[in-house]
């Protein structure tokens, strides 16, 4: 079992080895029992600054963030690029460095555009952790959903997950084949035609249009937001067509007579992929993968800080 | 570089010396009422499980809580020395108000316990904390601990090493005291 990561940076699922993934869950496990102890913060941390740096809306993953970081006892400063001088157009190295002239010790970003990560973290020292890069990935949120099938069904390895929704304009699913494939599951996507991109086979993932038969085929549904906010032109003829042909509601889950987990990376448009009496029910693990989402967190800033020297 | 090898403990002493180290807390902590025993992780578990098994056969009736404390998040050597890596912790109780007995194989510089100390108030403010560690290594402390039971006192130099083992499944239990030829 190895004992520290391969990459400096955490850019992407596709830098990572099964190993460093497993490494990330052995460490998650000891802050899941952290976070839920009367007193949920260990000093690790307590000499490093990390940055925050959030060039698109967030709330969970922004939080999510923050708080693991605040529970290793770290220094946290924030930024987002609404009245910034983003706007009065500062490059995004610059307004980096400037942050880093403060002496930051790790960098938190997300940006719309693909590829920003990686392009910071050739340009400066810190560690740069994606949190969400485009249409690219979001790895954090991959490992969080891996996290979480492990602890409900004990292991990732050959568990059928379907990702179904809006595949081309999400960087969760990326992430999340990327992350299920290395950890041994079969992935099979679900979709209108126009939201499946076309490389999806080339990924070794299985294609599917029809909801019902995807969901008999799997052990896990993965359930994503429509992102009508990256959609330049219309995918599909209405929202309510989509969500007749690929909401999950019980009537559908009944039909299949067995039980699946229900996951969905949020925020949810209740009615539209989902109905609340499944989001909100015993099979959903919504709640647990924001729970998780802070203890995977908290234990890539860990690996990647235990990496620098003092 | 050739090491030599110098018995400390074969397997009689140690049964002989966790025994008393039994009998003293038992002296000390009455029926254990308001005690809690922790291991260390992750050398101190194997001897904190003896000794709480081995009351346990002494005074049958006695109903004593055990916990094992990992100390890695408070460590004071981050990024400064080895990796660390994390054990799990087995707290199912808080310590508030209660007498806690923390138990480690070897103590050396002390930096375990004082992590020791700052993961134990994680799960509340014990009244009293003591010390039992089998082998207390002299003059190498870094820092004011001191331990309240101890199996056996020895004197080394910072470049030995002490071998506890206390599983026959690997090899005889004994102590060793290894140092460079």
């Amino acid at each position: 079992m190895i004992e520290q990561l391969s990459v400096q940076h955490l850019l992407g699922i596709k830098d990572l080895t099964k190993e460093d993934i497993e490494l990330i869950f052995r460490t998650a496990d000891n802050f899941k029992d952290v976070i839920n102890r009367p007193i949920k913060k260990v000093p690790s941390l307590r000499d490093i600054t990390i940055a925050n740096i959030f060039f698109e809306n967030s709330t969970r993953t922004k939080l999510s963030f923050e708080l693991a970081e605040k529970r290793l006892s770290a220094d946290v400063v924030n930024f987002s690029a609404s009245g910034s001088s983003v706007s009065k157009g500062e490059t995004l190295v610059d307004t980096v460095n400037n942050i880093l002239a403060m002496k930051v010790d790790m960098v938190v970003m997300r940006h719309p555009e693909p590829g920003a990560a990686m392009f910071l973290a050739r340009h400066i020292k810190p560690n740069v952790i994606n949190a969400g890069d485009g249409t690219h990935e979001h790895p954090t949120q991959a490992l969080l959903d891996a996290f979480s099938i492990r602890e409900k069904l004990g292991r990732v390895e050959g568990q059928k997950v379907v990702i179904v929704g809006d595949i081309l304009h999400s960087r969760v699913a990326l992430s999340n084949i990327l992350c299920l494939q290395k950890l041994g599951a079969e992935v099979m996507v679900c979709g209108p035609v126009t939201l499946i991109p076309k490389y999806m086979s080339s990924l070794g993932v299985k294609v599917e249009h029809d909801l019902k038969k995807a969901l008999a085929w799997c052990d896990v549904a993965n359930m994503l937001r429509i992102q009508l906010e990256r959609q330049d032109i219309r995918y599909f003829p209405s929202l309510r067509e989509y969500s007749m042909l690929y909401g999950l509601n019980k009537r559908l889950l009944d039909g299949i007579g067995k039980q699946l987990v229900i996951m969905h990376p949020g925020p949810i448009n209740r009615g539209v992929e989902i109905t609340s009496d499944i989001a909100d029910s015993e099979h959903s693990i919504i709640l647990n993968q924001v729970e998780n989402g802070v203890a995977i967190r908290m234990a890539v800033l860990f690996l990647l800080a235990q990496m620098r020297g003092i | 570089m050739p090491t030599k090898s110098k018995l400390i403990f074969n397997k009689e002493l140690l049964a002989i010396t966790i025994d008393r180290l039994c009998y003293q807390l038992i002296e000390n902590h009455d029926d254990f009422a308001d005690t809690v025993i922790i291991g260390l992780q992750p050398r101190g578990i194997i001897l904190s499980k003896l000794i709480f098994d081995r009351i346990q056969h002494i005074q049958p009736n006695t109903q004593i809580q055990y916990g094992e404390l990992d100390v890695s998040f408070f460590r004071d050597d981050f990024r400064r020395r080895d990796l660390i890596v994390p054990s799990a912790n087995k707290m199912n109780f808080i310590v508030e108000g209660r007498r806690v007995v923390l138990i480690d194989d070897v103590l050396f510089t002390g930096r375990t316990i004082r992590a020791g100390l700052d993961a134990l108030l994680a799960f509340g403010r014990p009244a009293r904390v003591e010390l039992l560690v089998l082998i207390n290594r002299k003059f190498s402390r870094q820092l004011p601990i001191e331990p309240d039971y101890i199996g056996k006192s020895i004197d080394t130099i910072s470049s030995e090493k002490v071998k506890v083992n206390l599983n026959p499944e690997i090899e005889e239990e004994g102590v060793w005291l290894i140092s460079e030829e």
